[in-house]
């Protein structure tokens, strides 16, 4: 059987031609018992707490330093579930391509999706493939995935849970996704890789360990300023950053001083922020730098109630900043393009 | 003076009341990143000036880009923080959403490759900014006219800072010290500021945009308090006398002219146009004063000029947000009103 070598209409027919790119590239990355049935819906064992979750991917460009779209779409939807305290079980995956893709970059999408799907101990279990006919542009691809992880009966890990006292910890170096993809784009010659990663292995080292896990988000879109905002809104006590803490590496620290951009604004996905009970700051610490992908982690901050904390009110993000000043930080605001001058 | 001693000067300053403008979008982010407003004592208050390109715009001239993205044949090309900058009726992104053709680029250069994949296409580059961006338009001008482009002109919004701080000073703007802009002044030398410095006697700190930078500014502006001098506090980056190679360039393609400025009117020699010898190029940049805007009750102009704060306007956070600005100085990422509400700048 030989594949054409740019996706056509015909591929989404649900033809000889769907049959052949699903045979040829799908069920031979993905092979599993579950999915090589090729029944209309998966049928797997369950649980009696069942996390659940769906992301689309539509970034570009599809591959870029580190990683590709297919990484990212398991890597997304694998981290969302882990971020309830939920081990990631199966995965769902549909596919939107475009009208010319090349026939070998949707293998080595598909490819780094089976990939981290292996490490990340999911199993692919069902998929679609749709074809578009490419108005504007051709050659594209979108990703969806869904995903199911078993939670553990007693483990409640939210939103709203940071407590007074609680030290706020991130996992790694921030901005690296954000500054590889708009690198790409830019076309800057650097060096920069996309962090995209599972975070499984950390996770659950935490939990294993003991520690006292109130809060875990995963840190993407909106950057950490967003999202330690949000989390603060969300249980209307103050967070207070040292930003001298904050990991960033000094390729990211340069390229965001070249462009304006400000690292606690730019996405990341591999990194997660853990809030955790204060006297487990050490111990939490230790566990994630000695998990993949945590080597970089950082203690950087405090949880108190608004009179504990210089000046802040119910629900404020405090920075306090290098030359000693407290900066107050909001939720990303506009898109975050380059500056002018 | 170490870090810690300016600081506590700075907390405990008693002295005259004292208004410090910062006339540099780059320095109204840095002063709200770096929390620096609240450790200055109440005597001493950090104002912003007309300091953001896009801020300054003219309602008239954003009209006039729109109006050339519509039309036929014609494809407006700029940088990101303009196509959300309100005109009169509409924003340069609603006219894009409705078929009028706009280009995002990261740099002016970028236009030429367009203009080459393009031949039938007349691009237009939308040239707002200070001194900092003039010599990458002069480039872009030498790229033209050397390479013989037919299809590439400018609207210019081109901007010069001494003569704007002139016409506040001359205005009785409510302040007592200038933060000098860091990456200006890399162009034009601090040499730039000494006859306004001399003629109101007033002190300028050509600033860096590190928090210890801004402090030690401030710091050396407090101390020069009534005294009409230029202090350079930049002096790794920012020379007496400037780029002279990059003052050369722009003056081989423009020349000095009125330009309007949003909430100050035209000021006479405080914009660049093209030289008439390159008048061919220019897209209509002339005459675009008109400043009547989309929100009456928007009040960057006051903003601009140090007549009240962000907080003082009344659409301030409540009609006018990042997401829906109804003043340009809530679009840009440099300006004055974006800066103050997302970092919660409230004093």
């Amino acid at each position: 059987m030989t594949m054409t070598e740019t996706i056509t209409m015909a591929h989404g027919s649900g033809g000889q031609a769907t049959g052949e790119l699903i045979a040829g590239i799908f069920a031979e990355e993905f092979d599993n018992e579950i999915l090589n049935q090729m029944e209309d819906s998966a049928v797997v064992p369950g649980s009696s707490r069942i996390a659940l979750t769906t992301d689309s991917f539509v970034v570009t460009p599809l591959e870029y330093r580190g990683g590709n779209i297919g990484r990212l779409s398991v890597c997304g939807t694998v981290n969302d579930l882990l971020m309830r305290g939920a081990t990631p079980k199966y995965l769902t995956a549909g596919f939107i391509l475009q009208e010319g893709l090349s026939t070998e970059l949707l293998r080595r999408v598909v490819h780094a999706m089976a990939e981290t799907a292996r490490e990340a101990g999911v199993q692919i279990v069902a998929g679609d493939t749709k074809v578009i006919d490419a108005e504007k542009s051709r050659g594209g691809m979108m990703i969806n995935t869904a995903g199911v992880g078993f939670v553990p009966e007693g483990l409640e890990i939210g939103a709203s849970g940071a407590r007074d006292g609680d030290a706020i910890l991130v996992s790694g170096n921030m901005g690296d996704h954000h500054a590889a993809i708009l690198s790409e784009r830019m076309q800057i010659d650097t060096d920069i890789q996309s962090d995209n990663a599972p975070l499984g292995e950390m996770v659950q080292a935490l939990i294993a360990a003991g520690v006292k896990v109130h809060v875990l988000r995963d840190i993407t879109r909106g950057g950490l300023g967003t999202v330690l905002k949000e989390l603060a809104e969300a249980c209307g006590l103050v967070f207070t950053l040292e930003s001298d803490a904050v990991p960033v590496s000094p390729r990211v620290r340069d390229f965001c001083g070249l462009l304006g951009l400000d690292p606690m604004y730019m996405g990341n996905e591999g990194k997660l922020t853990a809030i955790v009970d204060g006297a487990d700051a050490e111990k939490a610490l230790a566990v994630i730098r000695a998990s993949r992908y945590g080597a970089d982690a950082a203690i950087i901050g405090r949880v108190t109630t608004a009179e504990k904390s210089e000046g802040g009110r119910p629900g404020d993000l405090l920075m306090r900043t290098p030359v000693g000043g407290m900066r107050r930080m909001d939720v990303l605001q506009g898109e975050g393009l380059p500056r002018i001058c | 003076m170490n870090l810690e001693d300016i600081r506590k000067y700075l907390a405990a300053y008693d002295g005259p009341e004292m208004q410090i403008m910062e006339v540099c979008g780059s320095h109204t982010a840095a002063i709200a990143k770096n929390g620096i407003p609240a450790m200055l004592s109440p005597k001493i208050r950090l104002i912003s000036g007309p300091g953001c390109p896009v801020c300054v715009t003219p309602t008239a001239y954003v009209d006039r880009a729109i109006e050339l993205a519509e039309t036929p044949g014609t494809c407006l090309v700029t940088f990101g923080d303009l196509i959300r900058v309100p005109g009169s009726r509409t924003t340069l992104s609603a006219a894009r959403g409705e078929g009028a053709r706009v280009e995002m680029v990261y740099s002016p250069l970028d236009t030429l490759l367009l203009a080459e994949k393009h031949p039938d296409t007349a691009f237009v580059f939308a040239a707002v900014g200070f001194e900092t961006t003039a010599p990458a338009y002069a480039l872009l001008m030498q790229q033209i006219t050397e390479k013989k482009i037919t299809n590439v002109r400018l609207l210019t919004a081109m901007k010069t800072m001494p003569p704007v701080i002139d016409a506040l000073c001359r205005g009785g703007a409510p302040v007592q010290g200038f933060l000098a802009p860091g990456h200006v002044s890399v162009v034009t030398g601090s040499r730039a500021f000494v006859p306004l410095a001399e003629r109101y006697q007033i002190p300028f700190a050509v600033a860096g945009f590190t928090g210890e930078e801004i402090l030690a500014a401030v710091y050396g502006i407090v101390r020069s308090y009534g005294r009409g001098r230029v202090m350079n506090f930049y002096p790794r980056v920012v020379t007496e006398e400037g780029n002279i190679r990059a003052q050369e360039l722009i003056s081989r393609y423009f020349v000095p002219c009125r330009a309007a400025w949003r909430g100050l009117g035209a000021i006479e020699g405080s914009g660049l146009m093209l030289r008439p010898e390159y008048a061919a190029y220019d897209a209509g940049s002339d005459g675009l004063d008109d400043d009547s805007g989309a929100n009456r009750a928007c009040r960057c102009g006051d903003v601009l000029t140090g007549r009240i704060r962000p907080v003082d306007c009344p659409l301030f956070g409540k009609v006018c947000t990042p997401m829906s600005p109804k003043g340009a100085c809530m679009v840009s990422q440099e300006g004055s009103c974006f800066t103050w509400l997302s970092n919660g700048r409230r004093e």
